[in-house]
């Protein structure tokens, strides 16, 4: 009845508003128009040049050089691609993983529910910087917990796992698994408040036991949220280089360089940025086409009734 | 299709008003449920590994110096009056605060307006500005830091921090353009055409009507803004030069660099880091929990 009343002066306002859309979204599209589209811009067209402001007599138009150079004269770009990859699947993998089981967990009825959550999902708000500070303590050879270990008599004292290419990878994943689980266990356990509790009960009282459960009914109204957290936090991962840059500086001997790391100490620390230009433009490509090809292949929202 | 996904909610796991009387598991029994070791032996392990690198990280911020005791008493200030005046984390705490503030009110602010014209306008480029803002969610700030610093330079905004509010604005409102669009979509428009009927302009119905419901939307983008800039590492490290201008996470990172770590210090460092992120996460972790359901804007 109100709706029907107010027809008219609501069709009046829309047209003299017909301009109003376009000023609300002005402010952020002009911010992302000049600080997201014109530096991409500008990292296309700085790719295909020759830029390093401490060789400026070099300077100039390369044409295909550096993409030529990154596949077929640079080991350092593979071999960084290579634990980039490593590092978001091994990442992913466990993070998801833990964080389903957390949030089956903590999505059960019992004593001190509340105060559990909020302690295990803490983490979630620490910076990578953060994190590094917390794991450089704990893993600090003379008065870390290797250490304590080494007094109750489990390993060795002054071992460095940072220092340690052997270890330097499980130690990293170890730090960033600390801080990237609550990401999945918030995000599921939203998504698992949302399935009817009727429906398991209609499965109790058909006897299906609960691991059955569990794959018939859980796991399948989780799909989409698992493969949206998955692919969000696989791009988050792989662009992310504040843990990484402080815990291990991307060492021992490089042997944790990502690739956006790479690109950064190219770019930043090199000077040459048609180089580190030609580095993102791959990158980009890279990460496009993976996340293309995993909502393909995941069916991301197909058969949704 | 990336834009129908949008309007559904779907590609939205946080856009979520947080609903009432959900017909949750709540009502199950605890018979119904594991036994209770199940429950608390894996979860106590879990604790474990959550809370003893926190306290790790207290134990060295108050134990002195040479002690290798476990637990945090005699405990000292010694170590935090240091980072505090010596090591300039004073300077640093005002800049991150001012830094924080600054994003979490211009993302808000403007995320507001682009989220309000999502929700309620059907206009030409609609879809198109959606695209942009989903895309824009691949574009990694840490590959932009050459050409963002090239404009700042030109802007003259190196050592300024508005660089940082800036990049930090621009890199948070893709995701709180769409959460906030979400959040208004899940206001019934009827009450706002109710409003002007009874006489109020468009902006007068949105402050009385739109503003007091989005509360929920507003906090969780406001804090997601100030957490993110607070937390923040990269743009500050490559824009902030001079060492009055820079923030917590840069002076960590000296800290955590230097020839000889002083491990009490960085841990003092580190708990003045965590404090402000632990409060607004203790004040939004319900909400947190409730709200994310990626099923809520989809019915």
């Amino acid at each position: 009845m109100a709706i029907a009343v107010a027809k008219h002066p609501v069709t009046n306002r829309r047209r003299r508003t017909r301009r109003l859309p376009y000023l609300l979204i002005a402010p952020a599209a002009l911010l992302m128009l000049a600080f997201i589209a014109y530096p991409m811009i500008s990292v296309l067209y700085y790719s295909l040049q020759d830029y390093n402001v401490t060789k400026p007599w070099r300077n100039g138009f390369a044409g295909m050089s550096n993409f030529t150079r990154i596949f077929t004269g640079d080991p350092r770009f593979w071999h960084s691609l290579d634990f980039s990859v490593r590092w978001v699947v091994v990442e992913i993998a466990l993070q998801l993983v833990i964080g389903l089981a957390l949030a089956l967990l903590v999505n059960q009825t019992f004593v001190g529910r509340g105060l559990s959550r909020a302690l295990v999902f803490s983490p979630w708000a620490v910076s990578g910087v953060l994190t590094t500070t917390i794991w450089m303590l704990l893993y600090n050879p003379s008065t870390g917990m290797s250490r304590y270990l080494a007094d109750a008599g489990i390993g060795s004292y002054g071992h460095s796992v940072l220092s340690d290419p052997h270890t330097v990878f499980w130690a990293a994943v170890l730090a960033e698994l600390w801080r990237g689980v609550p990401f999945f266990a918030i995000l599921l356990l939203a998504d698992l408040q949302s399935i009817p509790g009727e429906l398991y009960e209609a499965a109790s009282v058909d006897g299906a036991s609960r691991l059955r459960q569990l794959f018939h009914i859980t796991l399948p109204h989780l799909k989409d949220a698992i493969v949206l957290s998955t692919l969000l936090r696989a791009v988050w991962e792989f662009n992310n280089v504040d843990l990484l840059y402080t815990l291990t500086g991307g060492g021992p001997a490089g042997q944790t360089t990502t690739l956006p790391l790479y690109v950064a100490n190219t770019g930043l620390d090199g000077h040459d940025f048609g180089y580190a230009s030609a580095l993102t433009t791959v990158a980009f490509v890279i990460l496009l086409f993976f996340s293309v090809l995993y909502l393909r292949l995941s069916k991301f929202g197909g058969d949704r009734t | 299709m990336t834009a129908a996904l949008v309007e559904e909610g779907a590609l939205v796991p946080s856009a979520a008003v947080p609903r009432s009387g959900r017909s949750g598991r709540r009502g199950r029994g605890p018979t119904d449920g594991p036994p209770h070791w199940q429950i608390y032996l894996p979860l106590g392990l879990y604790l474990l590994f959550t809370l003893v690198p926190f306290y790790w990280m207290l134990l060295f911020a108050v134990r002195p110096d040479g002690s290798t005791s476990l637990l945090p008493w005699p405990a000292t200030g010694a170590h935090f009056d240091k980072v505090w005046n010596d090591r300039s984390f004073g300077i640093f705490f005002q800049n991150s605060m001012l830094v924080g503030v600054a994003t979490l009110v211009l993302t808000t602010v403007v995320a507001l307006s682009g989220g309000y014209a999502l929700a309620r306008f059907r206009f030409k480029g609609r879809t198109a500005f959606l695209i942009a803002l989903l895309c824009s969610q691949f574009v990694p700030g840490a590959l932009m830091l050459v050409p963002l610093f090239q404009i700042f330079r030109h802007l003259q905004l190196i050592n300024s921090l508005w660089s940082v509010v800036i990049s930090e604005t621009v890199f948070q409102l893709p995701l709180s353009v769409i959460l906030l669009s979400g959040f208004i979509r899940g206001i019934p428009e009827a009450l706002e055409e109710a409003a002007w009927v009874d006489g109020c302009t468009r902006l007068r119905a949105f402050f009385a009507v739109v503003l007091p419901m989005l509360r929920p939307g507003l906090v969780a983008v406001g804090s997601f803004a100030f957490v993110h800039s607070w937390n923040h590492f990269l743009f500050a490290l490559m824009f902030l030069s001079e060492q009055d201008k820079q923030t917590i996470p840069v002076g960590l990172n000296t800290l955590i660099g230097a020839d000889s770590v002083d491990l009490g210090a960085l841990a003092a460092g580190g708990v003045i880091a965590a404090v402000p992120v632990v409060i607004v996460f203790a004040f939004i972790q319900k909400w947190l929990i409730t709200g994310f359901s990626a099923g809520a804007v989809k019915g």
